[in-house]
C-alpha cells in the first residue's frame, strides 16, 4: 500500500517541467502512465483565466505549450485548437502542443458537449495567443532596440523588417519565465485572409499514436498499490428516482475469491480486490437482494407520456395556425415517435481515483473535469479545491453517459478503502445504466396552399428531460433525487423547428413529462432531440411537397429565405446529382425497391442537410441504406478535414440510430444490456458517404459535430416514402415496423 | 489458484502468476502492460480485445489465459515484428502498412477499437493480401466502431493491400 503522498501537480510543477504530467502526444510504454500515489493536501487552484500565463507557455527551445479546459473526444478539437492557437502566435504546428486536461492545470472551458469547443472557445484561445504574440513583440522591440511595428514572426523568430540580420526566437526572450500579465482583450487579431494554417486540412495531432498502440487511454492507466474495482447494480436500471435499493449482501457468496472484499456506502455497492479478474468474478457473483419496483411502461410508453402530467410551454406562437391551417389546400396531419437510445460507448467507462484524508485525485475520461469535480467534492464531503480532477480519453461517448458516474464510483470506493481503485464498467453495467437520449413523441401538423407555400405548421412535443446528478452520488448520499430540468437543448426547439423556412403562421408547443414519475434516467446525447425532431418535421414538410405534387428539392427552396439554408439544401443536391421529380412519382413492382430523400436538420446552430439513397426488401422489411450526403455549413470551417470526418460518422451513427437502436426494457428494468440486446449498425451494412462541407470564411465558427445527424434520419425516411409511397412514422425503422407501415 | 504460468507474447517467453481460467486480456493489460489488446464488453461481441494466437484472431476477453500455453500471442505491439517475419524482412518496420494506412486515411476518431481493427485486417491481409470490398465487409463485421468510421477503415485496408503488392516486388 502506497502512503507516501506525493504533492498534487500543480501548474508551477508543469512549467517547471513537473515529472508527473504526461504531455499530450507523449505517451511511452506502460511505465509512465504508472503516476505515484497522488492525493496530498493543500491542491492548486484552478488557473486564472484573466491571467495570460494561465493560457500558454512558452518554452525555451522555441516552442509552446497551450492549456485548454476542453478534452479531446476523438473529434479533433485538440489539433483544431493548436491550429487557431499557432496561427496567431506566428508558430509552426509542429513547436505547439497541448497539455493535459487537469483541474488545477488548465482553466475552466466549461463542458465539451453541444459542438461547442471551436465555437465558444476558440476565440477565447485565439484572443491568449494574440495576447501572447503581443507580449513577445514588446519584449522583442527592446531586445532588438525596434519599434514593434517594424517586427515579423515567422515560427517563433521575431525579426526586424528589412533588416533580417537582426533578429530573436520567442524562447530567447522568455523561456519557461511567466508573463505576469492579465488578459486585455484587445491585442490585434490576425484577419482571416492572413490565415496560413486556420482552415487548412492539418492532419490530426493524436492519430499517429492511436494507431500504433502507444496512445494512453483512460482504461490503460495504472497506478502502484491501486486495487481493482467492480460496481455492483442489478442489471440494467429501474425508473429513475428508484435508485438501486439494497435489501441484504451475502458477502459469504464471494468467500471463496480471496482477496475480494465488499465496499459499500450507502446503497452504492462495488467490490475490490488486488487482480482484476477477482474483482470482475466477485461483482457477478455477489448476491444481492434488491428492491426493483416495476413502475416502467413497459408497452405503453407513448400513452404515458400523453397521459402524464406536463408542464408545457408555447415555445413560438407567430400568426394564426388554426385559421390558415383551416384554409390551407392541403393538410398533412401524423403523430411521430421516437424511442429511448443509448450512448453505448465502444468502451464502458473507467476511473482512477486516490483519495486522501483531504484530497483527492480522480483521472476519469469526463466531458466536464471542472463540472465532475464539484460532484466528488460533494460526494466525498471534501470542498471542491482539495479535489483534482485529471481527464484522460477513453472511448467516443457523444454525451453524457456513464463516464462521471464511474468517477464517482470510484473515488468512493477509494475513499472507504484508503488506497487508489480503479473501476472499469461492464458492459452491462454501462448500458444498463446510461443516462439516456430521452424517448420523444411529436403531433405534427402542417399546411400548404396550391401554389406550394407552406402557410401553416404546428409541433406540440413530449419528453421528460435530463438528471442533474449522477447515479453513484445518488445512491451512495441517498436522500430524494432532483427531477429532471428541461432547458434550450432539451425543448421542442424553434431554431430547428422554425428557422429553416418562412412560414408565416407556426406555433411550437413544449409538453415538459415529469422524469421523476417512473421513466429512464435521460441524459444528453448527440444531437439531442433534433433526430426525432426532424424525423417529424422533415416527413411533413415532405408530404407536404408531394401534395402539391412537387419536386422535394424545389418544394424547400421555394419555401426558404435563408440563403445559408439554401446554401446546404444547394450543395448536398449539386453533390448527389439531384435530379428533380415527385416523389414516388413511378412505383415499382419489384420485391427490393429504390428511394432518395432529402432533408434539412440542426442542432441550435450550424446548417445541416443529407440526401439518402435506400433500399428497402419489402418482403423482409429491411431498410439498406446505400449511401448519405451530408453537408454542413459551420461558418469558418478551422479545418475542413476535421468536419468531414465528423460529417462522416454523423451519417454512420445516425444510420444506426434511424435503422436499429432502441433501449428496451420490461416494468422493472432495461434489458438492453449487451451488443446482441442493444444492436448497433456493423461493418457489413454501413452506407457510402459523402461530406460536404460548405465553407463560410466570413462567418464565426459554428458546431460542427452533430448537426447533420437529423436531417440525415429525415433523408431515410423521407427516402422510404419515394421507395414505397409509405410512411414510417416511428424510428428506428426495424423490419417489423416497415412490413407494418407497407400493409397499412 | 493462482499458478506460474508460460506464455509466449509478441516473441518474448513470460512467466505470469495466474488462475488458468483468467481471461488473457487481463493477463495481457496487467501483468506485461501491454496497451492493445483492451477492454470492450468481456463477452467477444465487440473485438476491441483481439490479439493473434498462432496467427489467428481470437478475443481475449473470453480465451482462458491456459490456451495460450505454449503457443505463440501477438499483440498490437507486436504486429510489425510479425508483419517482417512473415514477409523475411532484414528489420522490421515500425508500423504495419495497415497502421500506416491509417495515418494516412487519418481514420480514427476516438481510436478505442483500432486495436481490433487493424489486429482483424492485418489478419485478413495475410490471409488474402487483395480482398474485394465485399470480403472486407464480411471479414471485419465483427468488430464494432462506434465513431462511424467503417468507410475509412474499408479505405485504410484498401490502402495497405496496395501498399503490402509495392512492397512484395
Amino acid at each position: 500500500m502506497m502512503t507516501s503522498a506525493q504533492p498534487a501537480l500543480s501548474r508551477r510543477d508543469f512549467l517547471k517541467g513537473g515529472a508527473l504530467i504526461v504531455g499530450f502526444n507523449i505517451a511511452g510504454p506502460l511505465t509512465s502512465t504508472m503516476l505515484g500515489s497522488l492525493a496530498a493536501p493543500a491542491a492548486a487552484a484552478t488557473p486564472d483565466p484573466e491571467l495570460l500565463d494561465s493560457w500558454i507557455a512558452v518554452h525555451a527551445d522555441n516552442t509552446a505549450t497551450v492549456f485548454m479546459g476542453k478534452v479531446e473526444l476523438g473529434q479533433g478539437t485538440t489539433t483544431g485548437m493548436l491550429q487557431i492557437a499557432a496561427e496567431e502566435l506566428d508558430l509552426a504546428m509542429s513547436q505547439v502542443s497541448a497539455a493535459r486536461v487537469d483541474t488545477n492545470v488548465t482553466p475552466n472551458q466549461g463542458p465539451a458537449v453541444a459542438s461547442l469547443s471551436i465555437m465558444d472557445n476558440g476565440p477565447q484561445l485565439r484572443a491568449a495567443a494574440a495576447e501572447t504574440r503581443q507580449a513577445l513583440l514588446r519584449l522583442a522591440a527592446v531586445r532588438l532596440n525596434a519599434p514593434a511595428d517594424r517586427l515579423t514572426v515567422k515560427d517563433g523568430v521575431v525579426t526586424v523588417e528589412g533588416d533580417p540580420g537582426r533578429a530573436v526566437l520567442y524562447g530567447d526572450l522568455i523561456g519557461d519565465r511567466q508573463f505576469n500579465v492579465k488578459m486585455t482583450g484587445k491585442a490585434p487579431q490576425k484577419p482571416v485572409s492572413q490565415y496560413r494554417l486556420v482552415t487548412t486540412r492539418v492532419p490530426r495531432v493524436d492519430i499517429p499514436d492511436k494507431v500504433s498502440g502507444k496512445y494512453v487511454y483512460m482504461q490503460h492507466l495504472r497506478v502502484p498499490g491501486m486495487l481493482h474495482g467492480r460496481v455492483v447494480r442489478p442489471r440494467g436500471q429501474g425508473a429513475y428516482g428508484d435508485g438501486a435499493r439494497v435489501v441484504s449482501i451475502d458477502a459469504s457468496s464471494i468467500s471463496d475469491i480471496a482477496g475480494a472484499r465488499v465496499m459499500r456506502r450507502g446503497d452504492l455497492v462495488g467490490v475490490v480486490a488486488d487482480r482484476e479478474w477477482d474483482a470482475v468474478r466477485a461483482a457477478e457473483k455477489l448476491k444481492v437482494t434488491w428492491d426493483v419496483p416495476p413502475r416502467l411502461p413497459a408497452g405503453r410508453l407513448f400513452e404515458a407520456m400523453r397521459a402524464s402530467r406536463t408542464i408545457d410551454s408555447v415555445i413560438v406562437d407567430a400568426g394564426d395556425v388554426p385559421a390558415a391551417l383551416g384554409t390551407a389546400a392541403h393538410i398533412a396531419s401524423a403523430t411521430y415517435y421516437g424511442p429511448y437510445q443509448s450512448h453505448a460507448p465502444f468502451a464502458p467507462s473507467c476511473a482512477l481515483a486516490d483519495v486522501g484524508a483531504g484530497s483527492a485525485l480522480v483521472m476519469c475520461s469526463t466531458q466536464f473535469p471542472h463540472g465532475v469535480r464539484n460532484m466528488l467534492a460533494q460526494t466525498l464531503g471534501l470542498a471542491a479545491d482539495q479535489v483534482q480532477v485529471r481527464y484522460y480519453e477513453g472511448a467516443g461517448v457523444f454525451g453524457r453517459a456513464c463516464h462521471d458516474d464511474c468517477a464517482i464510483a470510484a473515488a468512493v470506493l477509494s475513499q472507504a478503502v484508503g488506497r487508489p481503485v480503479r473501476v472499469q464498467f461492464m458492459r452491462w453495467d454501462e448500458l444498463g445504466w446510461d443516462n439516456y437520449g430521452p424517448a420523444h413523441l411529436a403531433d405534427v401538423r402542417g399546411g400548404v396552399d396550391a401554389a406550394g407555400n407552406i402557410v401553416a405548421f404546428e409541433y406540440e412535443g413530449w419528453h421528460h428531460g435530463w438528471n442533474t446528478a449522477e447515479t453513484s452520488q445518488e445512491l451512495a448520499l441517498g436522500g430524494p433525487v432532483q427531477p429532471p430540468v428541461s432547458g434550450r437543448a432539451r425543448l421542442v426547439n424553434k431554431e430547428t423547428l422554425s428557422a429553416v423556412y418562412s412560414m408565416p403562421n407556426v406555433r411550437l408547443i413544449n409538453h415538459h413529462v415529469p422524469g421523476l414519475d417512473g421513466y429512464l434516467k435521460g441524459g444528453n446525447l448527440r444531437s439531442p432531440l433534433d433526430l426525432s425532431i426532424s424525423f417529424a418535421s422533415e416527413q411533413t414538410i415532405d408530404e407536404l411537397a408531394h401534395a402539391v405534387q412537387m419536386d422535394p428539392v424545389a418544394f424547400r427552396r421555394r419555401n426558404i429565405t435563408d440563403p445559408r439554408w439554401l446554401g446546404v439544401l444547394d450543395a448536398v443536391a449539386q453533390a448527389a446529382g439531384w435530379e428533380s421529380r415527385v416523389a414516388h412519382a413511378s412505383p415499382s413492382a419489384a420485391r427490393v425497391v429504390t428511394g432518395r430523400g432529402i432533408a434539412l436538420g440542426t442542432h441550435i446552430v450550424s446548417y445541416g442537410s443529407a440526401v439518402a439513397d435506400i433500399e428497402v426488401d419489402r418482403e423482409s422489411g429491411e431498410i439498406r441504406v446505400k449511401h448519405l450526403y451530408g453537408a454542413l455549413d459551420a461558418g469558418l470551417a478551422a479545418n475542413p478535414a476535421l468536419v468531414e470526418n465528423q460529417i462522416e460518422g454523423m451519417l454512420i451513427q445516425a444510420t444506426s440510430r434511424a435503422l436499429i437502436e432502441e433501449v428496451q426494457f420490461t416494468r422493472t428494468n432495461v434489458t438492453s444490456l449487451d451488443w446482441k440486446t442493444y444492436p448497433v449498425l456493423r461493418f457489413a451494412d454501413y452506407p457510402r458517404v459523402t461530406p460536404i462541407v460548405v465553407q463560410r470564411l466570413d462567418e464565426r465558427s459554428t458546431g460542427a459535430g452533430e448537426e447533420v445527424m437529423g436531417a440525415a434520419v429525415g433523408a431515410i425516411a423521407n427516402a422510404f416514402f419515394d421507395a414505397t409511397g409509405a410512411r414510417v412514422r416511428e424510428y428506428p425503422m426495424t423490419p417489423d415496423r416497415v412490413r407494418r407501415a407497407l400493409k397499412a | 489458484m493462482a499458478e506460474d504460468l508460460k506464455i509466449r507474447v509478441n516473441e518474448q517467453e513470460s512467466t505470469v502468476a495466474a488462475d488458468r481460467d483468467t481471461p488473457l486480456l487481463y493477463v495481457l493489460s496487467n501483468e506485461l502492460g501491454l496497451q492493445g489488446p483492451r477492454f470492450g464488453c468481456g463477452l467477444a461481441q465487440c473485438g476491441s480485445c483481439s490479439v493473434l494466437l498462432d496467427g489467428v484472431e481470437i478475443r481475449s476477453c473470453i480465451t482462458p489465459v491456459a490456451t495460450a500455453e505454449g503457443r505463440s500471442v501477438t499483440t498490437l505491439e507486436g504486429l510489425p515484428a510479425l508483419y517482417a517475419r512473415q514477409r523475411n524482412l532484414a528489420k522490421a518496420p515500425a508500423l504495419h502498412p495497415l497502421q500506416r494506412a491509417m495515418i494516412d486515411e487519418q481514420a480514427p476518431q476516438c481510436g478505442y477499437c483500432y486495436n481490433g481493427m487493424i489486429i482483424k485486417g492485418s489478419e485478413l491481409l495475410s490471409q488474402n493480401p487483395q480482398p474485394s470490398e465485399r470480403e472486407i465487409r464480411e471479414a471485419m463485421n465483427g468488430h464494432l466502431c462506434r465513431c462511424g468510421s467503417y468507410p475509412r477503415i474499408m479505405k485504410s485496408i484498401q490502402l495497405a493491400s496496395r501498399i503490402m503488392a509495392e512492397e512484395r516486388r
